[in-house]
């Protein structure tokens, strides 16, 4: 069955997907979607609750809540992605170098990625932001940094179970480059799990991000970054709780709507796992990881 | 087991040397003199010198992080830019207060996961089992610093039942237990979510396995099969597991901290990264992640001694 096709069968991987849809739309057409600009002041009607005519609340400034939620997946999904591409990009290429190349360079790599594993991702990221400071692209950098290892590790041993393959020997005996190896043989059949941890770390970097954010060394105001709307609302929690809690659930549907499809795209790439025909999935585990 | 643990010993030096290489770089990768920061905007060129000098800015890399090292391992920091103090007089005095708040949420976190793991993995496919399985999902998506707010507005200001933040004096007090559940709970969900998850897929892999058959067809209670043959078992994976969720645990504890005013080293570090207080930084940061590697390797002996198959691996 095609991949496709059994991932629009995998029920999880359905409600993710619109989940990640609604966010998605949200983020390109927030200048058609937000009722006003993300930073458009109205003192008159600050904190104002949910109501038909401000349906998310209004914070200090009376910026609508809806409108600010709306731009903010722009930013949430942009350093996601990009953090993701990040760790992707480089990750990736130093795990095919190690696992195709073995030896020496494995050993220098893997020790380097060992090293990086040692600390807890959030820790990583704050520990490059205090290195490069606050603000929005070096969070992206910051997050990409700390998936950086776990992308090695895997394309990593991906690289090695295919590296003894003997369609791998037979292009080696046709005199095929390493570089056309790598790109033409290994990386295609590498994919399936590559793909379905970089939906999951999209999540991952999504939460870490706007943890950073929370802690003031994110993007910074007035963006209309989701972790940031939180630690601003936190002075306001007890009077105006709309502040806060409508950026947190949008960060929750986020993160949740990745991790479903994540696990649907595992299951859908899984020749063994057998999805039934009324959408229920065999029973099996992701290796989600709180952070 | 022993030859395994020296092994296993010995291959953490080296990443634990790395560990100390890149917190050392930290200081000097960031942009901007040290001493300039330490001197202060106002200072004189010759006060900025005789810092550097004091510091040893001036001497090459190697010997820098050669002193660095000496003194890290006599847990020797240095002063903090911001206070003056002694680095490792701030440190610990707030660690047991994060050691404390790991202890708690590892705990509940345990006690949670493996109880809803168990629950979903004896009735697969189940409502109990999409149920549980999608608030656990729902616990690992939700950003701990929201949870805590979220569970402050309701518990602290809805319905006033725990104080919103701080610390009571001791634990074992009615106002310390009080001050403990939200933090606590706010830091362990996410585990407990990623330990549930864990179980449930264990317990399942568990329960088809031959001796479980025999077991059944042995006419034991299913209760018996459960806890006694099938438990035991599907536990071993997620020992790792746990080990691993005390590192996150122990980095997570940074933001969960900022959220409840809690006094541990989360909240000194995120202070020393506003105030540019590099020592304080470096050493929070070499101590969580030496705590981590230190974590990870006591959970590696462990599961071998559990699991002996890992050893011959």
């Amino acid at each position: 069955m095609h991949v496709l096709t059994r991932l629009s069968r995998h029920r999880s991987a359905r409600i993710g997907g619109v989940c990640i849809l609604i966010i998605v739309l949200m983020a390109i057409f927030a200048p058609v979607l937000a009722p006003e600009g993300y930073n458009d002041q109205n003192l008159i009607i600050r904190l104002r609750g949910p109501s038909a005519e401000t349906p998310l609340g209004t914070d200090q400034l009376g910026r609508h809540m809806t409108s600010r939620i709306i731009w903010g997946a722009r930013i949430s999904l942009q350093i996601a992605f990009m953090a993701t591409g990040i760790g992707l990009f480089v990750g990736g290429t130093l795990g095919l170098v190690a696992g195709y190349y073995g030896g020496g360079s494995d050993r220098l790599i893997m020790a380097l990625m060992d090293v990086l594993l040692a600390f807890p991702g959030i820790l990583l990221a704050l520990a490059v932001v205090a290195i490069l400071g606050p603000g929005l692209y070096n969070v992206m950098i910051a997050v990409g940094i700390s998936g950086i290892p776990q992308f090695a590790r895997l394309v990593r041993g991906s690289t090695l179970s295919i590296r003894e393959k003997e369609f791998i020997e037979a292009q080696h005996a046709a005199g095929a480059s390493d570089a056309r190896i790598l790109a033409l043989h290994i990386l295609p059949n590498i994919v399936g799990p590559i793909v379905v941890f970089a939906t999951l770390r999209v999540g991952t970097s999504i939460m870490q991000a706007a943890g950073v954010s929370f802690l003031g060394l994110g993007a910074q105001p007035p963006l209309p970054d989701w972790g940031g709307m939180i630690s601003q609302s936190r002075q306001l929690l007890r009077t105006a709780w709309w502040t806060g809690i409508f950026p947190g659930v949008a960060i929750l549907l986020t993160v949740f709507g990745f991790n479903l499809m994540g696990d649907g795209l595992r299951d859908a790439l899984d020749p063994r796992v057998r999805i039934a025909k009324k959408g229920t999935e065999a029973p099996r585990e992701s290796a989600v990881t709180a952070d | 087991m022993f030859q395994y643990a020296m092994r296993k010993t010995v291959n953490a030096i080296p990443i634990l040397l790395g560990v100390t290489i890149l917190v050392f770089l930290l200081v000097h990768l960031t942009p901007g003199d040290p001493a300039r920061l330490l001197a202060g905007p106002e200072a004189y060129e010759e006060d900025i010198a005789a810092i550097r000098e004091r510091l040893g800015l001036n001497d090459p890399l190697h010997i820098q992080y050669w002193r660095f090292l000496n003194r890290a391992v006599r847990l020797d920091f240095g002063r903090s830019f911001r206070t003056n103090r002694p680095v490792m007089q701030d440190v610990s005095n707030r660690f047991p207060n994060t050691i404390q708040l790991a202890i708690v949420s590892i705990a509940w976190a345990v006690t949670a996961g493996v109880t809803i793991g168990i629950f979903a993995g004896v009735r697969p496919n189940s409502l109990g089992d999409s149920l549980s399985m999608g608030v656990a999902l729902l616990g690992v998506s939700a950003p701990s610093f929201w949870k805590g707010l979220l569970f402050m507005l309701i518990f602290s200001y809805w319905l006033g039942w725990l104080p919103a933040s701080g610390m009571g004096e001791t634990l074992f007090s009615v106002d310390g237990m009080k001050r403990m559940i939200m933090p606590a709970i706010t830091l362990g969900t996410g585990a407990a979510a990623v330990i549930a998850r864990m179980t449930r897929s264990s317990m399942l892999e568990v329960l088809g396995q031959d001796y479980v058959r025999t077991a059944r067809a042995k006419g034991l209670a299913e209760r018996t099969v459960i806890y006694r043959h099938a438990l035991r078992n599907a536990l071993i994976p997620v020992i790792t597991l746990v080990g691993l969720q005390v590192g996150f645990l122990l980095g997570g504890s940074v933001i969960t901290e900022q959220v409840f005013a809690w006094p541990g080293i989360g909240t000194l570090v995120i202070n020393g990264i506003f105030a540019r207080d590099y020592p304080m930084v470096q050493a929070v940061i070499l101590l969580i992640a030496c705590i981590f590697v230190i974590v990870n390797l006591i959970v590696d002996l462990t599961y071998s001694l559990i699991d002996p198959r890992i050893r011959y691996n």
